[in-house]
């Protein structure tokens, strides 16, 4: 199990990529909503994004609401640090 | 509906505190071309914006803002954490911290409080997109000058992030513009106002 664990920073880093490529091209597909090359890329980077999310909060806690850790018996949601904080994302 | 993802867009992270730019780059939370300005304006504009596709860019440049003010707060907390009273009389933050501590609060530079007068919704979409597209130019402008005044590279790269954001967003407006104005009248774009649904029954 350890052994597949990301390196944090990296995997970050990647949601960082990913979701930013997905809130580019979402500003251009509301002017260009049948462009079907953004539709494509769209598609590809919000999968990417969805799987990075999920992973992330697997091994360092939740990043969105919906990939929150539950059944838990600590509510995860508030253990990590804040993005402006130190150590935060 | 907004959701919080605890992230921001682009990171912030700054080793070196630095109240005097600090108080330089306020003005881009609560200043007249800041992003709360911004973001308020694209969200208040957006109800009675008719066609669907700048109701989308409106929402979805609106949300973005949001996480542009967020970055600009996170800057500013990091510049200014852990003052002595020395460090806050010396780089003149003292006049903020006596009304704020080290608390975020939305004001301008020079200390005006943040006004909904920074910003218009019109209720006519050529006139909004063209205050939507000076208020991206204003801001682009206000990167710029904030960038002639930073040596630190931990600040400038996410400083540069926001300006380049500020471009993209203004070429989504103008897109916008177009999108509008191919509903309208091309002999004369101000025949009627859409967002009125009695100057369309007259039409």
């Amino acid at each position: 199990m350890t052994e597949n664990k990301p390196n944090r920073h990296e995997l970050l880093e990647w949601i960082n990529v990913v979701s930013f490529a997905v809130d580019d091209v979402k500003l251009f597909l509301d002017t260009h909503p049948c462009n079907q090359e953004a539709l494509e890329y769209f598609d590809e980077f919000k999968k990417q994004r969805v799987h990075a999310l999920k992973e992330y909060a697997k091994y360092f806690g939740p990043l969105t609401l919906d990939t929150a850790c539950t059944p838990a018996e600590y509510w995860c949601w508030i253990n990590e640090p804040w993005p402006w904080q130190e150590g935060g994302c | 509906m907004w959701n919080y993802e605890k992230r921001l867009q682009h990171p912030v992270k700054i080793t070196q505190t630095n109240p005097k730019i600090a108080q330089v780059i306020i003005s881009q939370f609560g200043g007249p071309d800041g992003e709360l300005s911004a973001s308020m304006r694209y969200l208040a504009q957006r109800y009675s914006m008719p066609y669907k596709e700048v109701t989308g860019i409106l929402t979805d440049i609106g949300t973005e803002e949001l996480a542009h003010m967020e970055m600009i707060c996170a800057i500013v907390h990091q510049l200014t954490r852990d003052l002595s009273p020395e460090q806050l009389v010396e780089s003149g933050f003292d006049k903020y911290y006596v009304d704020h501590t080290l608390a975020l609060w939305p004001t301008s530079a020079s200390g005006a409080p943040w006004t909904a007068t920074y910003f218009q919704s019109k209720g006519d979409p050529i006139t909004d997109l063209h205050e939507d597209m000076a208020a991206e130019q204003k801001a682009r402008s206000t990167y710029d000058n904030i960038l002639r005044l930073i040596k630190d590279p931990e600040i400038c790269e996410p400083i540069r992030f926001l300006r380049e954001r500020e471009v993209v967003h203004y070429q989504r407006f103008g897109e916008s513009l177009r999108i509008v104005q191919d509903h309208l009248d091309s002999k004369n774009f101000y025949a009627f106002n859409p967002e009125f649904p009695l100057d369309l029954k007259c039409k």
